[in-house]
């Protein structure tokens, strides 16, 4: 072909891995889902490609098939995989499956880390004999000197104290410790490329933004090609080379990172850009007055998580919210921001009494003349009444609609538990709010599966609003949708609010989405409220030290302004 | 490694289609409509994903069979199971014809062959060969001997049956009185089939109560559930089988003893699907659907059967369906061993009781081998499609 003498002309770092044309089909109980068409792309050396998509675009799927590692339901139905090597180039499509040519090149020439590194490590075996085997397995080595390999790697990927840490299990590990052993096990073997799928959605923004660091240096280090899968556009301007945008299977746009992010083509990739640039910065409301009367208020919020033996004696204990203050005004929007276990999903249970505090106050006030009621002593029928009038909006589309229910039925069962409308009267209500959500009224026959996560969160917001509150905790409400779908769910809170005069408390751990939707932020950490300010000084002029490490680990989405690298550290 | 296309040529151009508004999907079969599924309720996905397996959907048609023969059995036997013929003790099965060798060539001309009998001086033990020059006619719906159907109405009309009473008929061969074991197979089926299913729903209600209570409440609660299911399942079953059955009066009727026999059966096989329901309430109670029941204001009882029950019936019938087949062994076994249902009940467990000694196997080994292949048709099929049950019983997992 023609390719070839452009090779030797060009400056073009060397090919390792060319992917032409490949397709996967999905075999499914109702249907064929075409989940890879015609997709292309090369890996070169020590250049980062970053496979961009929002869920169901097939992304991690091109990866696996890139190992031949893609399970059943699923098929390759055409394409060649070339991977090129000091001994000429080799068709990985055409390798027997499981056969010991791929077996070489799995985790020998092709390294592979996954999204969750608990699941991906093998929970009755110490790290050190993880690796070791590894080595054993694609290195001439005997078994002394692949230990003394496994510490030098331990070491190389930063974890303190490799020699002990060898002979620890998966589970003494935190999060980002067993992402970082899971890359020492994948550079084990000198690979040539890198497959990072989602390396870092399970982790925290600090934890992530260490992780990313390390495999770009030592992906520079060794001159590795990465394929990087990502739904995250902050990260790709961040590391990524080139950018490959993938929807429904089919890669829309590719090309240089800058270019992808200045001068995107394809309206796709504009409109995937533009959620992300709209998260960045805040919408422009005018903040609520904070003089009046709070409408909720918390006042030393504690719970503590513990077990006692029979005779009484503590066993263990935890203080997973730790003498919380909080304030609500009518018509806010109040954000409560930490990384994971830092107790802001619990500080919402307790809110809600799903979760009963082990101390302090809850105090809630229906109207400014109306004295506070305490909600911690409530009994079940004024309980009831709270609950109306202060609704959760949950994290989880999927568990948090009764599939065996249709969607009449799941928006209709508060009011129709409440006796507030019956027969024609509640489909009526129904359908209103399905419209005040965006959603048509013919959809109330279907059932949950019918809908898209966005949907979904849509028909759990309209079911949030059945009982006319007064304010909504919202848990995370955004975090498993996609960037796109999730400009939208804000916009559509935002405009809610607007028309039903509400209060949000929105639990997040994104700073973005928080930053647009936010007028005051509350910083959680280990239990504690550290900072507490206006959304706009929180992100941009942050005091606490903890704030400042998050803040500033942030992505940002523009590969000119890149500011990970530039980060304030916390440590503990 | 021939063919390796240049893996340097230039990346193909991309086609852009800007109209696409979903990912690209085909239909399995010509002509289905996947959009359908969005308004079918949580039977039609079971439905569906039950039909693709079509081991389970072959054993569900026996299982169905089963229970027809079962319902159906005064008509379909070809007798009274326990018409005694003394003249044809251990006679050998006669094979069912369609044509006679007549003066004008091949005839049709439904029959059997009569039989031939021989006696042995020494031991005076009849045996019988098939004599070909008697011809026995049979054909559908003939009358035969007078019956009422489910006790009820009196019919005399038999499925299939000689188109002369007096003639002997026995397709499967007889027993040791002369009794036609068709008949005596298709009326076990009532029994044994019937066993499993009460056997089965009594359980069921014990078994969901107490795995509900246990699940939903925890605590002590459950504690003290799980350990009596612990004592149970710790007991040795035969002995403790042959204890219970051995306490029941011989002065009780025929039925009665039935119905303890199923009830010491059932009072031991709960504890599985106790079991079951437990450990799938201990999930559905803390799933955030039932989190928003709660918050909704729902009470505890709707919040129960509104919201988690529905979720576990597909897996109850699963496992209801499983159970059923322990049941119909429990019952063979201890009909076997002579402690359970006892002549003149006919069932397949009782019906193996005349195989127990050598002798009879070697000579009438048709007594052994239709009651066994009975058993083992019912238990196979309760258990593929049980298999296939659970495996559809959840339409919402990935």
């Amino acid at each position: 072909m023609a390719g070839a003498s452009d090779m030797n002309s060009a400056p073009e770092p060397q090919v390792v891995l060319s992917v032409r044309d490949l397709s996967i089909d999905y075999h499914l109980r109702t249907h064929i889902l075409h989940a890879v068409r015609k997709v292309s792309f090369d890996l070169k050396m020590g250049r980062t490609t970053a496979l961009v998509g929002e869920s169901g675009s097939g992304k991690s799927v091109t990866a696996r098939a890139l190992l031949r590692i893609i399970d059943k339901p699923a098929t390759v139905t055409s394409g060649k995989i070339t991977l090129n090597g000091p001994d000429g180039a080799q068709r990985l499509d055409r390798l027997r499956e499981n056969g010991p040519e791929i077996r070489r090149v799995r985790g020998g020439r092709i390294a592979l880390i996954f999204q969750e590194p608990m699941s991906s490590l093998s929970p009755v075996r110490t790290i050190g004999a993880q690796i070791v085997e590894s080595l054993l397995l694609h290195r001439d080595m005997t078994r002394a000197e692949a230990k003394a390999e496994t510490v030098r790697l331990l070491r190389q990927v930063e974890i303190k104290n490799p020699e002990q840490m060898a002979d620890r299990y998966t589970f003494e590990f935190s999060g980002g410790m067993r992402q970082r052993a899971m890359i020492a096990m994948a550079l084990a073997c000198d690979p040539d490329v890198l497959i990072a799928d989602e390396p870092t959605t399970a982790l925290d923004v600090t934890t992530q933004a260490e992780i990313m660091d390390l495999i770009k240096r030592l992906q520079t280090e060794r001159g590795m090609a990465m394929l990087m899968i990502t739904h995250d556009l902050g990260l790709v301007a961040e590391i990524a080379d080139e950018v490959a945008v993938m929807r429904w299977g089919r890669i829309v746009e590719q090309g240089s990172v800058d270019r992808i992010f200045h001068e995107p083509q394809t309206a796709y990739t504009q409109k995937l850009l533009g959620a992300t640039l709209k998260l960045e910065k805040a919408h422009d409301r005018p903040a609520p007055p904070t003089d009046g009367e709070p409408i909720l208020s918390a006042r030393g919020l504690t719970k503590g998580f513990g077990a006692h033996t029979w005779t009484g004696k503590t066993k263990w204990s935890i203080t997973a919210v730790d003498d919380v203050d909080l304030d609500l005004w009518p018509g806010e929007n109040l954000g409560i921001v930490g990384e994971s276990g830092s107790g802001k999903t619990t500080l919402g249970k307790m809110l809600l009494r799903i979760t009963e505090p082990s101390t302090g106050k809850i105090l809630w006030r229906p109207s400014q003349s109306d004295p506070p009621q305490e909600v911690t002593g409530m009994a079940p029928n004024a309980l009831k009444a709270y609950r109306g009038a202060v609704r959760l909006v949950f994290q989880d589309p999927f568990a948090s609609l009764n599939p065996r229910m249709t969607v009449k039925q799941v928006i209709g069962d508060p009011i129709h538990v409440t006796g507030k409308a019956q027969g024609r009267a509640l489909d009526e209500r129904v359908g209103e709010l399905l419209e005040l959500v965006g959603l048509d009224r013919s959809v109330m026959e279907r059932y949950p599966h019918a809908f898209s996560g966005g949907q979904r969160q849509r028909i759990g917001i309209a079911r949030a609003l059945a009982l006319d509150p007064h304010v909504i905790i919202a848990d995370e409400a955004t975090s498993a949708l996609d960037v796109s779908i999730r400009a939208q769910i804000l916009d559509l809170l935002l405009k809610v609010q607007d028309q039903l005069g509400l209060s949000y408390i929105f639990i997040a751990h994104d700073i973005s989405t928080v930053r647009y939707f936010c007028d005051r932020v509350a910083v959680m950490h280990r239990g504690k409220v550290v900072e507490t300010g206006t959304a706009e000084r929180i992100c941009t002029a942050p005091e606490a030290p903890y704030t400042k490490a998050l803040i500033s680990a942030v992505p940002s989405p523009d590969p000119r302004n890149k500011r990970m690298s530039l980060r304030t550290r916390f440590d503990i | 490694m021939n063919d390796i296309s240049d893996p340097t040529s230039d990346l193909p151009p991309l086609t852009v289609d800007g109209d696409e508004t979903g990912p690209a999907i085909s239909p399995l079969r010509e002509g289905d409509d996947p959009s359908k599924i969005s308004v079918a309720s949580q039977w039609t996905l079971i439905w569906t994903k039950f039909t693709r397996n079509k081991v389970a959907v072959g054993a569900g048609c026996v299982v169905f069979f089963l229970y027809f023969v079962a319902l159906f059995a005064e008509v379909l036997a070809p007798t009274d199971p326990a018409r005694a013929q003394p003249r044809l003790t251990y006679a050998p099965p006669q094979s069912l014809a369609f044509f006679t060798e007549g003066e004008n060539g091949r005839e049709w001309l439904p029959h059997v062959k009569g039989y031939a009998m021989t006696v042995d001086p020494a031991s005076l033990r009849r045996s019988f060969t098939v004599d070909d020059g008697k011809v026995i006619p049979v054909g559908l719906f003939v009358e035969g001997t007078p019956y009422k159907l489910w006790g009820l109405f009196p019919m005399s009309t038999h499925l299939i049956g000689p188109l002369d009473d007096k003639q002997p008929m026995n397709l499967l061969g007889t027993d040791s009185l002369g009794r036609d074991l068709l008949s005596r197979l298709i009326y076990g089926a009532r029994i044994s089939m019937s066993i499993g299913l009460i056997g089965v729903i009594s359980s069921l209600v014990i078994g969901t109560v107490l795995g509900a209570l246990s699940g939903y409440y925890g605590g002590w609660v459950d504690l003290a559930v799980q350990r009596l299911i612990e004592v149970i399942s710790a007991m040795p079953t035969i002995p403790l089988w042959l204890g219970l059955a051995a306490a029941i009066p011989i002065t009780w009727s025929p039925l009665k003893v039935y119905f303890i026999i199923t009830l010491i059966v059932s009072l031991l096989a709960w504890t599985s699907l106790a079991r079951e329901v437990r450990g799938r309430l201990f999930v559905l109670k803390n799933e955030d659907f039932v989190t928003a029941a709660i918050l909704d204001g729902s009470r505890q009882r709707r919040v129960i059967f509104r919201h988690i029950l529905p979720s576990l019936t597909s897996h109850i019938l699963a496992v209801v369906t499983l159970a059923i087949p322990t049941m119909i062994v429990a019952e063979t076994a201890l009909s076997f061993l002579g402690i359970g249902l006892k002549p003149p009940v006919v069932s397949w467990g009782v019906l193996l009781q005349d195989a127990q000694n050598i002798r009879t196997v070697a000579t009438a080994p048709w007594l052994l081998i239709w009651p066994s292949l009975a058993v083992v048709l019912a238990v196979l099929s309760f258990n593929f499609l049980g298999d296939g049950l659970r495996d559809a019983a959840d339409p919402y997992e990935s």
